[in-house]
C-alpha cells in the first residue's frame, strides 16, 4: 500500500458566477418541479385515461344499473349521484401521485434532485402539485357526461363550482397519505393495492349510492366521520340543494388534519430513503 | 492518508473522506475508506464492481450518511452542512439521470431553476451547455429519443448547470463505445482546465490513466493502493506488448526479438500470440523497427496497459471479483 500524497499545486480559479440563493426557494423550486410533472403528463397523456373514463363508467353503470331500484328514475338517480361521483373520482384520482413517485424514486432524476441545494418537500409539492390535472381532468369529463345525460345544476354554475374547489382541496390534502405509501412501499403496485385498500371504505363506506337513514346503525356511525360521506354531502348541497356548512366543516378539518400528519411523515421517509 | 487529522476537514483538498463506513444490514459496503483530492485534480477510482465506489461517491453526494467516518467537500461537512454543500457539486450517476419526458432543454432548465438562476438565466445557462456539448439540435427533442451518447452527455451537462466545483462521475463511460467515450474524456480534461475538481470512478484501469492524476484503488471496501498512474504502474508492472505474427513458425523468432528490445524474457500465452513486459512507449517503437528490420510480419501489435483484473492480481494476489454491486 502506498500512501504518497502528492501536491499538483494548481492558481486558484477565478470565482464562478454561480446563482445566489433567492428567497421563496421552496415556492419557486415546488412550482418548477410541478411544471416538470405537467410536461411529463401532457407528453404521455394515456396517464389520462383512468381519470377520464372511470367517472363516465360509474356514472353510467350506477345511474342505469341502480336508478331503477334506488330512486325509481333515472333521472332523479342522476341528480343524487352525480355530486357524489364527482368526490368519488377526484379522491380516487389521488392515489396516483404516490404510484407516480413511487416509479419516479427509483430513477436517477431523483437522486439529482437530492443532489441538489432545494427543499426536501420540494419534489413531493411539486408532484402533488403538477396532479392537479388529474383532479380538473376527471372533473372536465364528469361534467360533459352530466351534460349530455342531462344533469340539472339546481343551484346554477357558481356554487358546482365551490363543490369542485372544495373537493379537489380536499383530495390535495388526501393524496399525501398516498405519497407516504409511495416513500414507504418498494414496489408501484404495493402503492396501489393498498392505497385502493382504504378507498374503498372512504368512497362505498358513503351515501353515494343510498340515502344514509336506509343504512345499517354500525354503517351509518362510520359514515358520519368518513369526511368523503361529508365531502360529497356538501357537494350534494351545493349542486342539487341541501345542507352545506356543517359538511364543509367536517371536510376542512379533516383536509387538514391529514395534510399535517401526512405530509410532514412523507418528507420524513423520503429523507430516508435511499 | 499520511496527515489525516491535521488536514481533516481543511480547504487544500477539494473533498475529503477518512475512514467511511457503510453498512446495509449484514453487508459492509465500506469498511474505512479514505478518498481525497486536491483542488483542480482528477482523483481515479479504480475497482470492481461492488467495491463500493457508488456508496463512496453518494456520501461525498449527500445522498447518503455514513454510519462511521467524516467526508468533507471545499471544508464543509457532507452531513452538517449537507445544504451548503449541494451547492458546490455535480453529479452524474452510473445511469444517464435525465428526465426523459423532458426535452433537453426543459431538462437543463429545470435544474437551472432549482439552482435559483432566474428562467432567463437559466435558458441561457441552458442553451451554451447545449451548444458545448453538440446537442443544440436536439435541444427541443424528448430526451427518450436521444443516443445513450447523447443522453450521456446531457447528463454531464446537467451536473454542470450550477458551475460546480467538485463534479462526481460515477463510471461515466460504462456502456459507451469507444468514440462516445473519448467526448466523455474530453469533456472530462476540459473541466480540469477550468479549476474544476473530478472524482471519476471506474472499472477501466485505461481509462483512469487517461485521466486521473491520482488513483485510488477500491476493494471489499476499503483503498488497497494509493498513487499517480505511474506509481501505480511500477507497482503492478508496465506496459505489455502483444504481437501475432502473421506466420505462425516465426513465433519464435518474435519472441527473440522482443526478449532482446524489453531485456525480460518474452512468453506465449495463447497460441501464436507473444507477449513482452515493457517500460515505456519508446520500446514499442523499438520493436516495431526490429520487427520490421527482421521482416516478420504482423497480423496484431499493441501497447497495452494491464487489466483492472491484473491490477487486482498484483495488489491483492486474488482476482478482482464481480459479485454484488455497492
Amino acid at each position: 500500500m502506498t500512501t504518497t500524497t502528492l501536491s499538483p499545486v494548481q492558481p486558484p480559479k477565478p470565482a464562478p458566477t454561480r446563482a445566489q440563493p433567492r428567497p421563496f426557494g421552496l415556492v419557486r423550486h415546488s412550482l418548477a418541479l410541478a411544471r416538470r410533472s405537467l410536461i411529463k403528463t401532457i407528453r404521455t397523456p394515456e396517464q389520462l385515461l383512468d381519470v377520464t373514463l372511470q367517472p363516465i363508467i360509474f356514472v353510467v353503470l350506477f345511474v342505469f344499473l341502480l336508478g331503477g331500484a334506488i330512486a325509481g328514475d333515472t333521472h332523479q338517480y342522476l341528480q343524487f349521484l352525480l355530486p357524489a361521483i364527482l368526490v368519488q373520482t377526484v379522491v380516487f384520482a389521488s392515489v396516483a401521485t404516490g404510484v407516480s413517485l413511487n416509479t419516479d424514486l427509483k430513477k436517477g432524476v431523483f437522486d439529482r434532485f437530492r443532489s441538489l441545494p432545494i427543499g426536501r418537500s420540494a419534489p413531493l409539492i411539486g408532484s402533488v402539485l403538477g396532479d392537479l390535472i388529474r383532479y380538473v381532468v376527471a372533473t372536465l369529463s364528469l361534467a360533459i357526461c352530466g351534460l349530455v345525460l342531462g344533469f340539472d345544476l339546481v343551484n346554477g354554475i357558481v356554487p358546482a363550482l365551490a363543490a369542485v374547489v372544495m373537493t379537489i382541496g380536499f383530495a390535495f390534502c388526501l393524496s399525501w397519505a398516498f405519497v407516504l405509501l409511495g416513500m414507504v412501499l418498494r414496489e408501484p403496485g404495493a402503492v396501489q393495492g393498498v392505497a385502493f385498500l382504504t378507498m374503498f371504505p372512504l368512497t362505498f363506506g358513503t351515501g353515494m349510492m343510498a340515502p344514509v337513514d336506509t343504512l345499517p346503525g354500525w354503517l351509518q356511525s362510520w359514515v358520519h366521520v368518513n369526511p368523503v360521506a361529508h365531502a360529497m354531502e356538501a357537494a350534494r348541497g351545493l349542486m342539487i340543494g341541501g345542507p352545506v356548512a356543517g359538511h364543509v366543516v367536517w371536510v376542512a378539518a379533516w383536509g387538514v388534519g391529514l395534510m399535517a400528519v401526512f405530509a410532514p411523515l412523507a418528507v420524513r421517509a423520503y429523507r430516508r430513503r435511499t | 492518508m499520511t496527515a489525516a487529522g491535521s488536514t481533516l476537514g481543511g480547504m487544500e483538498y477539494a473533498f475529503e473522506a477518512r475512514g467511511l463506513v457503510k453498512r446495509y444490514g449484514k453487508t459492509t459496503a465500506l469498511a474505512g475508506l479514505d478518498l481525497s483530492a486536491p483542488q483542480g485534480t482528477v482523483l481515479g477510482v479504480l475497482g470492481p464492481n461492488g467495491a463500493g465506489k457508488t456508496t463512496a461517491v453518494r456520501i461525498l453526494a449527500t445522498l447518503l450518511r455514513p454510519d462511521e467516518g467524516r467526508a468533507f467537500v471545499g471544508g464543509l461537512d457532507v452531513v452538517k452542512d449537507a445544504a451548503k454543500v449541494r451547492r458546490l457539486i455535480g453529479l452524474t450517476g452510473q445511469y444517464a439521470s435525465v428526465d426523459e419526458d423532458l426535452t433537453g432543454l426543459q431538462n437543463l432548465v429545470l435544474i437551472g431553476q432549482l439552482l435559483d438562476l432566474r428562467k432567463s438565466e437559466a435558458i441561457a445557462r441552458a442553451t451554451e451547455l447545449l451548444g458545448e456539448f453538440g446537442l443544440a439540435d436536439a435541444a427541443t427533442r424528448q430526451a427518450k429519443t436521444y443516443s445513450g451518447g447523447m443522453r450521456r452527455r446531457l447528463d454531464l451537462a446537467a451536473s454542470l448547470v450550477g458551475r460546480p466545483d467538485v463534479i462526481y462521475l460515477d463510471e461515466p463511460t460504462t456502456g459507451l463505445d469507444p468514440s462516445k467515450r473519448d467526448d466523455v474524456w474530453n469533456i472530462v480534461r476540459g473541466l480540469v482546465k477550468d479549476g474544476v475538481t473530478v472524482l471519476l470512478t471506474t472499472q477501466y484501469l485505461e481509462e483512469a490513466d487517461a485521466l486521473a492524476d491520482e488513483i485510488t484503488v477500491v476493494d471489499h471496501g476499503r483503498s488497497i493502493a494509493h498513487g499517480t498512474p505511474a506509481q501505480l504502474k511500477q507497482i503492478v508492472g508496465g506496459q505489455t506488448i502483444l504481437a501475432r505474427p502473421a506466420d505462425p513458425a516465426r513465433l519464435a523468432e518474435t519472441e527473440a526479438i522482443l526478449t532482446g528490445v524489453s531485456g525480460r524474457p518474452a512468453e506465449s500465452p495463447s497460441r501464436g500470440v507473444v507477449t513482452v513486459p515493457v517500460d515505456g512507449d519508446a520500446q514499442f517503437t523499438e520493436a516495431v523497427a526490429r520487427l520490421a528490420q527482421a521482416g516478420v510480419s504482423v497480423t496484431e501489435l499493441s501497447l497495452r496497459l494491464p487489466s483492472l483484473d491484473e491490477v487486482f492480481f498484483t495488489l491483492t494476489g486474488q482476482r478482482a471479483t464481480d459479485e454484488e454491486a455497492a
